[in-house]
Order: structure tokens, then C-alpha cells, then sequence
């Protein structure tokens, strides 16, 4: 039965599933919940690219997002700039503001690049806090248009907008699974296993993280703009804190190095909080020793498990085969003899 | 002249505050070779405890310091045993992701218990003092001797006590120190324990001349660690140093500069640095 | 092959590598030995490309790498294992090796992107060669074991093959008998044989005796970061100075 669900099935059926998700959806709130999701999802599969399978942990990623967000915002609303021409746009500077950060960075090992990050997220908040000619500071920036029509399709209803991030999420996934399974892939997880060794394989770091912390940044970037166009208004908190750890939140609890892991996490996880609704703002009491929890016992939290079992299903399979086909051999042998 | 005296002033006052908090941390990763991003957690409890020991039980300043810093004393301790010393073989990405949690159920805890709201925490030294054409806000003397006289102790307790020394020989050489019998996990709480103990003093001290709420921490952590990383991980006289450079570039570069930005000063110091040597200015090969 | 000429590294105060000259040979097996702290895995350091040396030259087939760092090093043909590899536990065997011949592709972003056929037959490309230099160390049926369930020679052969799927011409192995017992070091001699006759030319730090004297054509002693002695087996059995550095100099006589 598990084994069905696996591959393109697997995926096929979580594509079905969204697909016909307004139709079981009770109402336009349920509608923006999943919409948020589905943004935020999008960030965390580009943070899981970085941490997770290049393994630099990005400690700027929700600054990053904002910075995406706010190319967006002030571009349409302060420049008259058309929504989808300020999209990609707001990709572009972001990866054009990373990419001296990235250089700067990515030649520290672990610790220090977390460290940075950390400080380039606060100087980020820091930054959209205080100028205000060009962020509208505390304040924020208001009234951002909703995503223009494209041909015939309009984006201003909840369902409408809900599948347009649909397809970008859909798009986002579709693209990480093909980097993540590819050659280059495999070279980021080798980054990840040990610098060292990548290196002795012929492994070009700079070149490689580079490249990882790119994609990740694009990620990041498209899914701040998308979260402007969505939410219509904009404040410093989106490149605080709390967004960083709630998409670090989401890639543990689903699994470092697994596209499924952090996506899975990245749906599940809002819909437990707004269960918990009370506990909203409070959420870190119990998710930072959830956290804690998992990276000592689960650290390869739900799917990574899972995956790991599987590996190790196979391998046993094919141990137990190989030691029939001994057996096997054996006897024959030794009917052979008589 | 006298503006420039006024900076000194509060390049020593900011500088005592950054080499108190990051001496806690660099102490931490000295031995454990964790950046303890809840570090600043550890600071802004400090300072609540300290605030609401003194306004809710009437305590005087320097006992709900003392108060504040035993708590916090016992927290980190807690810390050590709960969260970083599982992780103790495991390196990379996971023990800073605990300690991400840590620093976020710290910081919801605070709130939930205290409210988001900027606090004002009364101090007992709200006097004024004139020194050679100066204006000397009695707090800040108070701050800078306050921590200066901390960091004495602190250097005196490493290098003249056993348990002190316990601590050194750990962050030389962990292997070498068990083999001579130093218990490792004790001194690893110990170090949790002062780290603390530091961080806590450190926000009472400043808390009175600032405001209290719970991410204050976030600032003065990120400074803390730009210290560290130039001083040295693991180096007290590295720390101190870089506390003091730190302080004093940002209150010439509040007032000369800009006082919107100062807190960028001590990062662009950390990019230009970074950017010429990566791997810090003092390192000894160990990461 | 090989050719290095005063080659010193320093560390602050502290030489770890003093004008050390020699040459590896090809088509040969070379032995670097000393005793602990010598500096001979600094000097593989400094081939590699993980250090700059402070002095002299590396000239790797005519040409000057002294200054290239470890990967292009390794895209010239000089592969590289370490005292202890880190594989990926949870993959299987296979798995781990494919991305070895990695560095002999050329696919990038685009190829990934739009599924290039140029990403596909390399990707196929890698898979073969990492079935091949498993085949080679002969653990082919251990094609589809989680790596983390491979015993601790299984795991050094495991590193070879992982060297060996970035198709070397030279490869530097770091102490590869380490942790084995006589008869796993044996198999590794027989392995280590067995690449020569292939063509390749291998270079090791060793500390069994045993092995090193059966095994290499020409061996190279350090003590102290410099060059004490260099020869044949028997030539550096027979060196007083090899045996002073090892013995002590009460026994320089015997």
C-alpha cells in the first residue's frame, strides 16, 4: 500500500488533492490559510535547498522573503510598477542583494555563516525599520494591488487566488525535485556531507553553494512577492524573526534533504497552530521544545525517517536475496557432489 | 572636547555591556564549540527577573541583580543539560537548531509571563555627576565599574581557582582534561551556569538606561557574536577587547554618524573582516 | 610524475613541513612513513590543495599546481581519501558513489532545468562509473546496502571506490589500513596492487610496517616535517637515521 503512494503517484495524488481542496474547504478563511501555506511553503522548499541539502544554515532567509515582499510593495505602490512586471523584478533583487552575501559567506564553514545570516536577518529588519522614505518604515506599505489579470483570468477572489499560488507552489516543487534528484543535487548533498571531501571529488564550493544559495534566495524572493500581492499590506515583522524559525520549524519537523519533508511541514504545521488557536502567539512554547525534541530523537524528522526505513527495507530485501542465492549455491554444490 | 569625553563615556559604558555579554558566550563556545544563539534569550530574562523582582518584591537594585543572575545561572545550566548536552557528538546544523528552540521557548515564555510591552526598569542611581566638564549620568559610571570589576573577577576566578581552571583546561583540551579527571559534564554546567550569570548581570546593569522587553536580547546578540568572532572564540581577553572596540565605534559612530544606524557599525566591521580572513581574526585551526 | 622541490609549510611559529624534495613515480607504488606528528598528512594537504605551501614547488605531469585549489587539483587527476569518510548513511552504496565522477560532467543549471539529454546521459555516465570502481574494490553486492550498515572495511573500500569514480590518475591514500586487522590489510595490499596493475599510481601514509615494506616500490620517511630518508625497502630498512627516528638511538647500531 505505502510503496503505491511513492514517486509520481505519490505526487499525483497530493496534486489531485490540492487541486479539489476549495471544493471541501468550508469557507474563504479555510481558502486564505492554505494560501498563506502554500506561500510560506514555497520559502521553505528554498531554505531546504540551502540547509537542508547544501547544508548552510540560512539564518537570513525570512529577511530575504521580505526583501521580495517590499521590491513588490514599493514598486506598485509607490512606482505604479504593473504587479506582474514587479514580480519578477522583486526575484531579480533579491538574488542580485544575495549574491554579495552570499560571496562574502558562503567561503565561512558552518557556524560562521549561521552566524552572519543571523545578523544580516536583524540588519534587514533593521533596515526596512528605519527607512522610511523608502519602506515606509514602521508604518508599512499599504494598499498593495492584487495580482493583474492575465488574459481572461482575474485574481480577485479567494479561490482564484488560492489556485495561483497553487500553480506557483506546484511550479516550485516540480523544479526542486528535478534539482534535487539531478547530478547537481547530489553535489550539494556532497557539500552537505562534508566540505572536505566534496572538494577532494572535484567539487567547486564557492561555484556550487553559490548556485544553491541562488536558488534558495529565488525561492525566497518570488514567495515574498507573491505574499504582498496576496496579503495586500506590508510591515518590518515579515523579515523577523518569528518567520524564520516558524519555515525552520517546517523543515524539521518534515525532514532535512527531502523535497516532500519541509512541504509537508509547511502544510501541517499552520493548520495545527490555528487549531491551537489561542496559543497563536504563544506558539514557540511548545514549538521550541518540539524543536529541541526532534533534532535530539527525530532528527530526520517525519519523511527523512521514513525515507531512511524504506533504504533500509531495501537493503535488508536485497541482503536476505543475496544470502538465498549463497544458500542456493550451497546446495546445489553439494548435490553436485554426490 | 567635551563631546568627544562624552563619547568615551559611553563607548566604555557600551563597551563593558558588549564584553560582559560576550564573554558569557564566548565562554559557552570555547568549551562546547556551540554558538549559543539563545544567548540573548539568557540577557532579556536577566533583565525581566532582575525588574520584576524589583518592582513586584520590592527588592533593592543590586540583590534583584544578584537574584537575577542566580536564575538565570540555574537556566543555563538547564540548558546545558537538556538541550546541548544530547547533542554533544553531534555537530553542524543541529545544535543550533536547538539552540533556535531554546531561544524561541525563551522567548515565548516571556511574553506569555510578562507582556510585550517596553518596560521601564527604576533605578536607584538617577543622579547626575560633573567630571571635568562632563555629564556624567551616575548609572553609567555605575554600569562601567559595575562590569569592569565583573570581568576582574571573572578573569581572576579562571586562572586562581580549581574550579576556574577546570574551565581552561576544557576549552584547551577536552580529551586531555578528562583524562586528567576533570568531569566534563560539570564544568560544561558550570560554564552554562556563568555564561548566565554574566548575561544576566549585564541586562540589569543596562536595563535602567534602556527598556526591558522581550526581544532585547536580539541587538545585543548579534554584537556579541560579531565579538567574538573578531576577538577570538574562546579568548576572555579577545572578548573584552572586542566588547571595548565595539562600544566605542558605536557611540562615536552614533554621534558622528548616525544614530539610526549605529548597530550596522559593528556588522559592516563584521563583513569587512570576514571578507578578508573567513575564518576570523584570531582562530587556532579549530572550528 | 609527482615532482615536489623544497616544498616547506608553516604554521605561525610552528614548521610543520621543512624543504621536503621528492618525486612520486608513476606506474609505482610510494609510501610516505615517520612517526606520529611527522607531518605527513600535511604534506598531502599541501598536494591537494587543502594548504598553500610557505615555500617550493608541486609540478604534477609539467605542470605547476602548487598554487590550484583541492578541487581543480582533483579535476587534474589526483583523488584523495581521508582517515575517516563521512558517507551518506542513509543512501545506499551506490547512492554514495555516483556523485564521484561528478567532476568529469559538465551539466548545469539549464541542463537541470529542461531535463537536458546532456544531464541524463551524463547522470547515466556516473551511475556506470560508480558501479564499475565498486566492482573494482569488489563489493558489487553491495550495490543496494545502506551504507551505514557496511562493516569498517567495507567502508575504506567503499572510499576507494569513491576515489576511484573520479578517474585518477594518482591517488593519495591517507593511513587506509587503519582500524583493520591483518587479513582486511592484506585485502587491501592485494586491492592496492591491483590499481597499480590498472594503471594508476598510488601514494600512501601508512603506519604498518609490515605492509609498506611488502608493498611500495619506494618509500619516503619524514621526521619532524623533513626529509630523513628515501629508497627502497630495503634501503630504508637498513638507514640508520629511519631506525634512530623509530627505536630511539640506543638501537642505531643493531
Amino acid at each position: 500500500m505505502m510503496k503505491l503512494l511513492e514517486g509520481k503517484l505519490g505526487w499525483g495524488l497530493l496534486l489531485v488533492a490540492g487541486l479539489l481542496f476549495p471544493f471541501m474547504a468550508g469557507n474563504d478563511y479555510h481558502l486564505t490559510v492554505m494560501s498563506t501555506a502554500y506561500i510560506f511553503a514555497i520559502a521553505t522548499l528554498g531554505l531546504n535547498l540551502i540547509t537542508g541539502y547544501a547544508g548552510q544554515f540560512n539564518l537570513a532567509h525570512a529577511g530575504f522573503m521580505a526583501v521580495g515582499a517590499y521590491t513588490l510593495g514599493i514598486l506598485t505602490v509607490d512606482y505604479e510598477v504593473s504587479f506582474w512586471l514587479a514580480f519578477v523584478l522583486a526575484g531579480v533583487v533579491t538574488v542580485l542583494i544575495s549574491l554579495p552575501l552570499g560571496w562574502v559567506s558562503l567561503r565561512m564553514r558552518g557556524h560562521y555563516f549561521s552566524i552572519f545570516t543571523l545578523c544580516v536577518g536583524i540588519i534587514i529588519y533593521l533596515v526596512i525599520e528605519k527607512w522610511e522614505s523608502l519602506t515606509h518604515g514602521t508604518v508599512g506599505i499599504m494598499g498593495i494591488p492584487a495580482p493583474t489579470a492575465i488574459g481572461p483570468i482575474t485574481f480577485d477572489t479567494p479561490v482564484s487566488l488560492y489556485y495561483l499560488v497553487f500553480f506557483f507552489l506546484v511550479l516550485g516543487v516540480w523544479l526542486m525535485r528535478r534539482v534535487v534528484d539531478s547530478l547537481m543535487g547530489r553535489t550539494f548533498m556532497a557539500i552537505r556531507n562534508g566540505d572536505d571531501l566534496a572538494e577532494a571529488l572535484g567539487v567547486n564550493l564557492m561555484r556550487n553553494k553559490l548556485m544553491a544559495f541562488s536558488l534558495s534566495v529565488l525561492y525566497a524572493g518570488l514567495a515574498g512577492a507573491l505574499y504582498a500581492g496576496f496579503v495586500r499590506f506590508l510591515g518590518p515583522d515579515l523579515a523577523g524573526a518569528e518567520h524564520a524559525f516558524d519555515m525552520t520549524m517546517y523543515m524539521i519537523i518534515g525532514g532535512l534533504g527531502t523535497v516532500l519533508g519541509p512541504l509537508l511541514g509547511a502544510l501541517m504545521v499552520p493548520w495545527l497552530t490555528q487549531y491551537l488557536q489561542a496559543l497563536q502567539e504563544f506558539r514557540f512554547l511548545i514549538f521550541g521544545p518540539v524543536l529541541i525534541f526532534l533534532v535530539i530523537f527525530v532528527p530526520n524528522g517525519i519523511v527523512g525517517t521514513w525515507v531512511a526505513r524504506r533504504a533500509r527495507q531495501a537493503s535488508d530485501a536485497a541482503l536476505k536475496e543475496a544470502k538465498q542465492a549463497k544458500e542456493h549455491t550451497k546446495q546445489s554444490d553439494a548435490a553436485q557432489k554426490e | 572636547m567635551d563631546i568627544f569625553l562624552q563619547q568615551v563615556l559611553n563607548g566604555l559604558t557600551l563597551g563593558g555591556i558588549y564584553s560582559l555579554v560576550a564573554l558569557g558566550l564566548t565562554l559557552v563556545y570555547g568549551i562546547l564549540h556551540v554558538p549559543n544563539f539563545a544567548h540573548g534569550a539568557f540577557y532579556m530574562v536577566g533583565a525581566f527577573v532582575a525588574l520584576k523582582l524589583m518592582t513586584g518584591w520590592e527588592v533593592n537594585y543590586w540583590i534583584a541583580m544578584i537574584g537575577a543572575a542566580g536564575v538565570v545561572a540555574v537556566i543555563g545550566a538547564l540548558s546545558e543539560r537538556l538541550v546541548f548536552h544530547p547533542l554533544r557528538h553531534h555537530s553542524g546544523l543541529h545544535p543550533m537548531i536547538a539552540a533556535i528552540g531554546l531561544l524561541l521557548f525563551l522567548e515565548a515564555g516571556a511574553l506569555a509571563l510578562w507582556g510585550a510591552d517596553f518596560l521601564r526598569m527604576p533605578t536607584p542611581f538617577s543622579g547626575i555627576v560633573e567630571i571635568a566638564g562632563v555629564t556624567a549620568p551616575v548609572q553609567r559610571l555605575m554600569i562601567i565599574a559595575g562590569a569592569f570589576t565583573l570581568m576582574a573577577v571573572l578573569q581572576l576566578f579562571l586562572t586562581r581557582t580549581v574550579a576556574g581552571s577546570t574551565i581552561v583546561a576544557m576549552a584547551q583540551n577536552r580529551d586531555g582534561a578528562s583524562l586528567v579527571g576533570i568531569d566534563a559534564n560539570r564544568v560544561a554546567m558550570l560554564t552554562f551556569g556563568i555564561s548566565g550569570a554574566l548575561a544576566a548581570v549585564a541586562a540589569t546593569l543596562y536595563a535602567p538606561i534602556n527598556l526591558v522587553y522581550p526581544a532585547m536580547g536580539h541587538l545585543v546578540i548579534t554584537k556579541a557574536f560579531v565579538i567574538i568572532i573578531l576577538g577570538g572564540m574562546g579568548s576572555v581577553p579577545g572578548a573584552i577587547a572586542g566588547g571595548l572596540i565595539i562600544g566605542f565605534a558605536e557611540s562615536f559612530g552614533a554621534y558622528y554618524i548616525s544614530t539610526d544606524y549605529k548597530d550596522i557599525i559593528s556588522f559592516v566591521l563584521l563583513v569587512v573582516i570576514l571578507s578578508l580572513r573567513p575564518q576570523g581574526l584570531f582562530t587556532n585551526g579549530a572550528r | 610524475m609527482l615532482e615536489i622541490e623544497h616544498l616547506t609549510k608553516r604554521f605561525g611559529g610552528n614548521t610543520a613541513v621543512n624543504s621536503v624534495s621528492t618525486s612520486i613515480e608513476k606506474g609505482k607504488i610510494n609510501a610516505i612513513i615517520g612517526p606520529n606528528g611527522a607531518g605527513k598528512t600535511t604534506f598531502f594537504n599541501l598536494i591537494s590543495g587543502v594548504h598553500k605551501p610557505s615555500e617550493g614547488t608541486i609540478t604534477f605531469e609539467s605542470r605547476d599546481i602548487t598554487t590550484l585549489r583541492t578541487d581543480e587539483v582533483a579535476r587534474l587527476g589526483i583523488a584523495r581519501t581521508f582517515q575517516s569518510t563521512t558517507l551518506f548513511d542513509n543512501a545506499s552504496v551506490l547512492d554514495n558513489l555516483i556523485v564521484g565522477h561528478r567532476l568529469r560532467t559538465r551539466s548545469g543549471l539549464i541542463d537541470v532545468i529542461f531535463g537536458s539529454a546532456r544531464l541524463k546521459e551524463e547522470e547515466r555516465v556516473c551511475r556506470e562509473k560508480a558501479r564499475e570502481a565498486l566492482d573494482f574494490v569488489g563489493l558489487s553486492h553491495l550495490e543496494n546496502r545502506v551504507a551505514g550498515d557496511v562493516t569498517q572495511e567495507e567502508r575504506k573500500r567503499v572510499a576507494f571506490a569513491l576515489a576511484l569514480a573520479t578517474a585518477p590518475k594518482l591517488l593519495l591514500l591517507d593511513e587506509p589500513a587503519g582500524g583493520l586487522n591483518p587479513d582486511e590489510t592484506l585485502g587491501l595490499s592485494e586491492l592496492i596492487k591491483k590499481m597499480v596493475k590498472h594503471d594508476l599510481t598510488v601514494c600512501l601514509i601508512e603506519h604498518k610496517m609490515d605492509m609498506i615494506m611488502s608493498l611500495a616500490d619506494k618509500i619516503l620517511v619524514l621526521n619532524y616535517g623533513e626529509k630523513i630518508a628515501e629508497g627502497t625497502p630495503a634501503e630504508v630498512r637498513a638507514n640508520p637515521a629511519v631506525i634512530d627516528a623509530y627505536l630511539g638511538s640506543d638501537h642505531a647500531d643493531v
